[in-house]
């Protein structure tokens, strides 16, 4: 009979198919490792996050762009032309405070990585929940998934508040090419973080659409990939605006 | 017979779709899909091609007033040549060889049942098709399409007010863009994630086939590439509609300050053509990949180089982020600068020669069949060489300067990335229609087709290098009234005449297309004798490709003239024959 233990990982491909059970062994890479079967847990973890990964490349991609896009802009001057002389056009942005938003956003990432470890390991253990000497784990979890939406919710709604203190003070999105990149900046991320609410309400529901416990495993892996990079994103944006202003 | 081994049972990851609908348009079957980007590219390349015959009409008929458009005035004649470029970089040369051929056939080649993630790749389809549409309603509303060029240059491109089609049709060609933007990345991803996860066993690296080595390598420039022109049309966006300067300087237009300070015309072209490049590679290499595969294929022999012709692909794609400044010598950079762009574009003549002559050393002492995709393969080595070889003469700033905004520059791009990667799709699809529709192409008609292109296309494209050289510059609509190119009207009629040919020409594919479709001759599994997977399976293959098995991999995708096989190939997935020989 087969023994189990409380370290075993979901990436050990004997664990389990989603709710199902032992499986043959992977395929893909062409190694000669490989072999045929379903797609197991294991091997659809890992075209996902490899997935996940090719898939940031092109955000990580604009965002450079971006900021290259900064750094020529801040330096060019313009013609003035009442006194026909080159002048700078470069306004220094004073930027709300955001450090009540950034600090939500961490604690976001810190709670959907408790989420992630949470589901993972319950994706590992449902399928031998049957064994006497195994639990699905703690019937009293924290619903670690739901405040991160809760946070997520709350940085956008700070991010909101944000562009209208900075319009309040005068800094709309044309007023100076600091302030366009201000908006442009965090309006990109923005967007992008709707993905991962967005995500994270799939992965909510996910049990409601009748998915298995792998395929939630799953995607909330994925969005806690993608929120950290999120996370990691923001605090780079805020960099480059506060200082290389 | 072959002996193939194939592996246990898989299942497939979707079930085959029943009915209309969820088998031929909404479909997740990565044949399906590449079939519709296929026929996507296909009405792209005809609308390209419409308007690249009322360009040549009017040139030398300048008074003519065309189908459709009636009088051409000048800003006329730019929208022709702005959606001309544009339909024929996005929506064929980057479209038809990677989303065609590339969804039909990497994952076969490889020896999986399907992409990575199906569902994406329909929506990447999808989200191309949108594009497509909305590029062509650019045509239809207030002002018409725009006249910026395909390169989209700024100030012209980032405000509604200079010019005719600079209003609701520019911002439909910057969202469009936008759109297909999106399409090829998430394509990208698929391409990249499928190639590096789901090949076959014993399907390692180094024996996969060089298309897709090229497919693969291709995907990863539209990665790298497809970001940043997204977010040059974001910002683009953002200096038409809301009033930003990112690319815009103090300009008056009639006089008038336009309200814009400060922005930079060169930012958005160091923008674009970083990306723009690149695309060179994008629409080139999955043609080189395809050309590989077919002179190895026809010349009974394997692949001259199969390992230089990797690391060549990969130097190409490398050095392919390192020259968009070649595009720039115009624009006043620094010496310095311009000198540095010019090496690094002379540079990338090291791999692409590495290419040309182990495709001649694969044609060498072959027992070669010249069958119909085996012209087309010839014919790209040809357009590929005699368009690349005005290349160093462009990358040298000095030279540039003088050629840059003459039809030398349409000459060379046209042979090297426009007509070489069609010669491409050409070669492919003959190569690959038995196996996607289960009957041959009418041969006779493929070889009118063929004879009809090549000359064709050095009859217009050639004279243009002399063209360029005596100083007719491009994007002007008409040169009938300048005196000192009078001379030279009568070789640009003769370039319109050789355009009438071998358009004309390009109706012969059409019929056998389609009349192939339905009444060529039935095609055998592996009609052409070759070794990569695609030709084991069943014509057309089933929905998960190989029948519910899995191939094994034994052996490299170029195993012809072994010495003591029982016949002139050996399959990838015939018992192994030790070390390629």
């Amino acid at each position: 009979m087969a023994s189990f233990s409380t370290t075993a990982t979901v990436e050990d491909p004997r664990i389990a198919l989603g709710d199902g059970g032992i499986l043959p062994p992977t395929r893909g890479g062409g190694g000669d490792d490989s072999g045929p079967g379903l797609p197991d847990y294991a091997t659809r973890l890992r075209r996902a996050r490899l997935g996940l990964l090719v898939a940031l490349t092109p955000v990580l991609m604009l965002f450079v762009s971006f900021t290259s896009a900064y750094i020529v802009r801040q330096g060019l001057p313009t013609l003035d032309p009442r006194t026909n002389t080159l002048v700078r056009d470069w306004i220094p942005v004073t930027l709300p405070k955001l450090l009540i938003n950034t600090g939500v956003l961490i604690l976001s990432s810190v709670f959907i990585e408790l989420a992630r470890r949470q589901i993972k390991g319950q994706a590992a253990l449902r399928p031998n929940t049957a064994h006497p000497r195994v639990s699905a784990g703690d019937p009293m979890r924290i619903p670690w998934l739901s405040m991160t939406l809760v946070l997520g919710l709350t940085f956008l709604l700070g991010q909101w508040t944000a562009w209208r203190q900075l319009a309040a003070n005068g800094f709309y999105v044309a007023t100076t090419p600091s302030s366009s990149f201000v908006y442009l900046l965090t309006g990109t991320h923005a967007i992008h973080l709707m993905g991962g609410v967005l995500a994270l309400f799939v992965a909510g529901i996910a049990s409601l659409l009748g998915r298995s416990a792998a395929t939630r495993s799953i995607v909330v892996d994925l969005t806690a990939w993608y929120w950290h990079f999120m996370a990691a994103l923001w605090i780079y944006i805020l960099c480059l605006l506060e200082f290389a202003s | 017979m072959a002996t193939h081994e194939f592996a246990a049972q898989e299942s497939h990851a979707h079930a085959a779709p029943q009915g209309f609908v969820r088998k031929w348009v909404f479909s997740l079957d990565h044949k399906v899909i590449g079939l519709q980007y296929y026929f996507l590219a296909l009405a792209a390349v005809f609308v390209g091609m419409f308007l690249s015959l009322l360009m040549r009409i009017h040139l030398i008929w300048p008074t003519l007033p065309l189908p459709l458009l009636g009088d051409i005035k000048p800003e006329t004649y730019l929208t022709l040549v702005t959606m001309h470029g544009t339909i024929m970089v996005f929506f064929v040369l980057t479209t038809a060889p990677q989303g065609g051929f590339g969804n039909y056939f990497l994952p076969i080649q490889i020896g999986a049942p399907d992409m990575a993630f199906p569902v994406l790749n329909m929506l990447s389809f999808w989200t191309t098709l949108l594009g497509f549409i909305v590029m062509i309603a650019a045509f239809f509303v207030a002002g018409g399409a725009p006249l910026h060029g395909w390169t989209g240059y700024a100030p012209l491109s980032a405000m509604q007010s200079t010019g005719p089609g600079e209003g609701l049709g520019a911002d439909l060609w910057i969202i469009s863009i936008a759109i297909f933007c999106i399409g090829a990345l998430m394509g990208a991803l698929n391409f990249i994630t499928t190639t590096l996860d789901m090949r076959a066993k014993g399907m390692t690296m180094m024996r996969l086939p060089l298309t897709v080595w090229a497919w693969f390598v291709t995907a990863i420039l539209g990665l790298l590439a497809f970001g940043v022109l997204l977010s040059a049309g974001i910002l683009l966006l953002m200096d038409r509609n809301l009033g930003t300067s990112f690319f815009v300087p103090l300009v008056t237009i009639n006089g008038q300050l336009t309200g814009h300070k400060g922005g930079s015309p060169l930012l958005w072209q160091h923008l674009f053509w970083f990306f723009g490049h690149p695309e060179v590679y994008i629409a080139i290499l999955p043609a080189m990949g395809m050309c590989s595969q077919l002179l190895s294929v026809f010349s009974r022999k394997p692949i001259f180089g199969y390992k230089a012709m990797v690391y060549a692909i990969l130097g190409i794609g490398f050095l392919g982020f390192m020259v968009w400044g070649h595009h720039m010598f115009m624009s006043g950079m620094s010496p310095y600068t311009a000198f540095a762009f010019s090496i690094m574009t002379m540079g990338i003549g090291v791999p692409s020669a590495i290419k040309t002559f182990n495709w001649l050393g694969t044609l060498m002492r072959g027992r070669i069949r010249f069958t119909s995709p085996m012209l087309f393969a010839i014919g790209f080595v040809s357009l590929f060489v005699s368009g690349g070889i005005s290349g160093p003469f462009l990358a040298q700033p000095v030279l540039d300067i003088q050629l840059h905004d003459t039809y030398f520059v349409p000459a060379h791009f046209h042979l090297i990335m426009g007509v070489a990667s069609i010669f491409g799709i050409f070669a492919a699809t003959y190569y690959w229609f038995p196996k996607m529709f289960g009957r041959m192409m009418n041969e006779s008609m493929a070889r009118w087709h063929f004879w009809f292109s090549f000359i064709g296309t050095y009859a217009i494209f050639m004279p243009m290098h002399y063209l360029g050289m005596a100083g007719m510059p491009r994007r002007y609509s008409q040169l009938t009234e300048v005196t000192y190119l009078h001379g030279l009207i009568p070789l640009q009629k003769f370039i319109t005449y050789a355009a009438f040919v071998t358009i004309a020409g390009q109706l012969i594919f059409l019929v056998n297309l389609f009349w192939s479709m339905f009444k060529g001759k039935q095609a055998s599994d592996n009609p052409w004798e070759a070794t990569t997977l695609e030709w084991t399976t069943a014509t057309p293959p089933p929905h998960d490709n190989f029948g519910g098995h899995t191939p094994v991999v034994h052996n490299g995708p170029y195993e012809y003239n072994v010495p003591g096989a029982p016949r002139d190939y050996v399959m990838q997935s015939d018992p192994e024959i030790g070390p390629a020989h």
